[in-house]
């Protein structure tokens, strides 16, 4: 069966492509992307009408947390795909502090069989550095690789000791796997639950500087030129760390970055009120932070947009602040969120659907990202006019921890298809 | 003119009426406690629930010698006697507590936030007494009382206030009143205990204690907790006391007619020496009586009418 996409503005940052264009897709992939394409027999295609719209190649969040295993009834690696298709992901990253964490083969192919038969996108596991996450022991990555991780991170925590990331890096390197960096000296942060500043003084919560994070951003960018290999350093939130990727990459280091929809749209304000949603791990930072963290995707220095999803529910978040769990979902509003620093030029459309298609299928040496015949036909298709409202009650996460409740944004998604596919909006 | 308040969650919730609205409440309620017999019939039939999360004899006897001279029914629960040490959340506590129908709760929790949690879920009245680092309302209203009725005003005072600013809620309590009402508010203490951005808040920091209570009207001191030397935040009692206590030389910077101020329980000999404690110009217990009148001053305020 053929599908044609028709009349939509095609932009593929990979090739540089932005015009409007038809997409021709047989058999999971892409055939054709051509103006005003002529089937012989038209009626034996389905044809999708993206007049108005966007045509991209499937959007890729190189970091969200599904929860699956053990932690099932906050996300399941079903709903979190469902999620993930609905905000226009094709493919999703999933970190590895599940219940147990994926520090061996057999917890990747638990994942991977999941994802098979339960995920309507694309589901890549990361493996974790050190086994448990307890910044000890280095995990069987070469095991894991053969069983389908894409990356390794103890994301969620830091690997405190530099000698044993040193190895974790170097390691990594063996089997060419890109290493993902949590920036976070627990030592500063201790027993912090948000941004260490103005707001954190007026409500007497205790306070998480910027220095925390940046000091690791340092240290991790200092091995990288250590030991030759790239680093990803995960959800940049401060002023410093823009600067400090900003000037390994001007000296040649192999470090690249990523920052999250919340970083550059929220500021610790939003704590205000004790509103635990709005409690996040690096925590919500300065409106001159904001700022950085803009001007950081404008010129490059962050590669990459993430949505860091990291779903909770009302046991871990309708508690004390300083007892809630740090964490807001993403899946369902990275998308809109993105296309506002268009709206408002920090970045060209070409820009934003890089950070969300190309440059993480680069850093994961992921065959995706591309809109070129050949490839499988992962696309999204959005409007990126049309307005709505954020309503937590209306996400197919199975969370609805998101400080965005109420939320005026712009940009919804038409139709995800994953390998020719179309998986949102979903099958009733 | 009243109180158009459900609860008391935060000075920073107040304006300077409502302020000197309670303040006045408190003129005639300190009277009541003067009396042989000391209880007015004004909060028969209520019910009043003090909820304790944290260890507390001043605040919660207050609190209670206050519901019971109104004439309210009052509960007292603590933490070693709650469902907490039984897993249940505050907001099922809270919901618990509900349902027998309250009037008031006042609650004491060692995290911010946690009465705006229960103010949130619960049609009883909520009274802050104390949430963590962030506000202690009734002990900054009882200070400006004690400060007007010392100095006969708060507007153009100077007060110096001394010591843990970090992890005090004694000390936000007092900047955000104090600067509404129009004082001059300095902090010091070691650096370590003094937040960053504090200056945000309207008060001038000055680490030197001599420098720091020169020409000021009000000396509030904060007590410290000893427990914080084993984290980094003073490397001994013997430094802190020297550097950051009030001694009688100490004292020699200051004013003639200054008045010493403490939330207590005092560190004897760190935060003020015994002759500094003793001595007339020190006023920690007008604090403790008054506290008793402001606090009758803010149930009848919140319940009472």
């Amino acid at each position: 069966m053929k599908l044609l996409i028709r009349n939509g503005r095609v932009i593929d940052p990979a090739t540089g492509i932005d015009a409007v264009c038809d997409v021709l897709i047989e058999g999971g992939t892409i055939r054709a992307v051509e103006p005003e394409i002529r089937l012989p027999d038209m009626s034996k295609a389905r044809l999708v009408d993206a007049t108005g719209c966007i045509v991209t190649p499937g959007l890729i969040d190189m970091h969200t947390h599904l929860r699956e295993p053990g932690h099932e009834y906050k996300e399941t690696i079903a709903s979190g795909s469902r999620a993930a298709a609905a905000g226009g992901f094709t493919s999703i990253v999933c970190m590895a502090n599940t219940q147990p964490v994926n520090d061996s083969a057999a917890v990747t192919r638990f994942i991977c069989e999941r994802a098979r038969t339960t995920a309507c996108v694309n589901v890549y596991p990361v493996g974790a550095i050190t086994v448990g996450l307890r910044g000890e022991t280095l995990t069987e990555m070469g095991d894991m690789k053969e069983a389908g991780i894409v990356a390794v991170s103890d994301d969620g925590v830091t690997v405190a000791d530099a000698g044993v990331m040193r190895r974790g890096i170097e390691y990594a390197r063996t089997f060419d796997l890109p290493v993902i960096c949590h920036c976070e000296d627990r030592t500063l942060s201790r027993n912090g639950v948000m941004h260490e500043g103005l707001t954190s003084v007026r409500l007497g919560l205790r306070g998480i500087p910027a220095a925390a994070e940046e000091i690791m951003v340092a240290r991790d960018i200092l091995l990288a030129g250590l030991t030759g290999h790239p680093v990803h350093i995960a959800h940049v939130s401060t002023a410093g760390s823009v600067h400090l990727i900003r000037d390994a990459k001007a000296r040649g280091i192999p470090v690249t970055a990523e920052t999250a929809p919340h970083y550059f749209t929220l500021t610790d304000e939003a704590v205000l009120g004790f509103n635990t949603d709005a409690k996040v791990n690096p925590p919500l930072r300065t409106a001159a932070d904001v700022t950085a963290v803009r001007e950081g995707l404008r010129d490059g220095t962050l590669d990459v947009i993430a949505s860091d999803h990291a779903p909770h529910s009302s046991l871990e978040k309708d508690l004390e602040f300083d007892n809630a769990a740090f964490g807001m979902i993403g899946l369902e509003t990275t998308l809109a969120l993105t296309l506002a620093l268009v709206r408002e030029n920090v970045l060209t459309m070409a820009q934003a659907l890089e950070k969300l298609t190309v440059n993480p299928a680069r850093i994961l040496r992921l065959p995706k990202g591309v809109l070129t015949p050949g490839a499988a036909a992962d696309i999204t298709i959005f409007d990126p006019q049309q307005p709505w409202t954020v309503d937590r009650n209306r996400f197919f996460s199975k969370s609805k921890n998101s400080p965005l409740h109420g939320l005026q944004v712009a940009g919804t998604v038409r139709h995800t298809l994953v390998a020719g596919t179309v998986v949102f909006p979903f099958a009733t | 003119m009243e109180l158009r308040h459900k609860n008391l969650l935060g000075i920073e919730d107040l304006s300077p009426e409502e302020i000197s609205l309670i303040l006045e409440t408190a003129s005639s309620m300190k009277e009541v406690s003067s009396r042989d017999i000391k209880k007015v019939p004004t909060l028969r039939g209520k019910t009043v629930i003090n909820l304790f999360f944290e260890p507390s004899t001043r605040t919660r006897t207050s609190f209670e010698i206050a519901g019971k001279r109104l004439s309210a029914d009052v509960i007292n629960i603590s933490s070693s006697s709650s469902s907490v040490v039984k897993g249940e959340t505050l907001e099922d506590t809270g919901k618990n507590l509900q349902a027998m129908n309250p009037d008031l709760i006042v609650v004491r929790h060692p995290s911010p936030g946690a009465p705006h949690i229960l103010a949130r879920t619960l049609n009883a009245s909520i009274i802050n007494a104390g949430d963590g680092a962030h506000e202690h309302p009734t002990q900054a209203l009882l200070d400006a009382y004690t400060i007007q009725e010392k100095k006969g005003k708060l507007q153009g005072l100077t007060v110096t206030i001394v010591g843990d600013i970090t992890h005090s809620r004694v000390a936000r309590s007092n900047i955000f009143l104090l600067k509404k009402m129009g004082a001059i508010v300095r902090v010091s203490g070691p650096r370590t205990m003094v937040p960053p951005f504090i200056e945000s808040l309207g008060v001038t920091y000055v680490p030197e204690l001599r420098e720091a209570i020169r020409d000021t009207d009000v000396i509030m001191m904060l007590r410290i907790q000893l427990e914080r030397q084993n984290q980094s935040f003073f490397p001994s009692i013997r430094e802190y006391a020297r550097c950051f206590g009030l001694s009688l030389p100490m004292l020699e910077h200051a004013r003639k007619d200054v008045v010493i101020m403490h939330p207590g329980p005092v560190n004897r000999g760190v935060e003020l020496s015994p002759e500094v404690l003793n001595a007339p110009y020190t006023i920690i217990l007008d604090q403790v009586a008054n506290g008793v009148a402001v606090r009758m001053a803010l149930m009848y305020l919140l319940i009472g009418r």
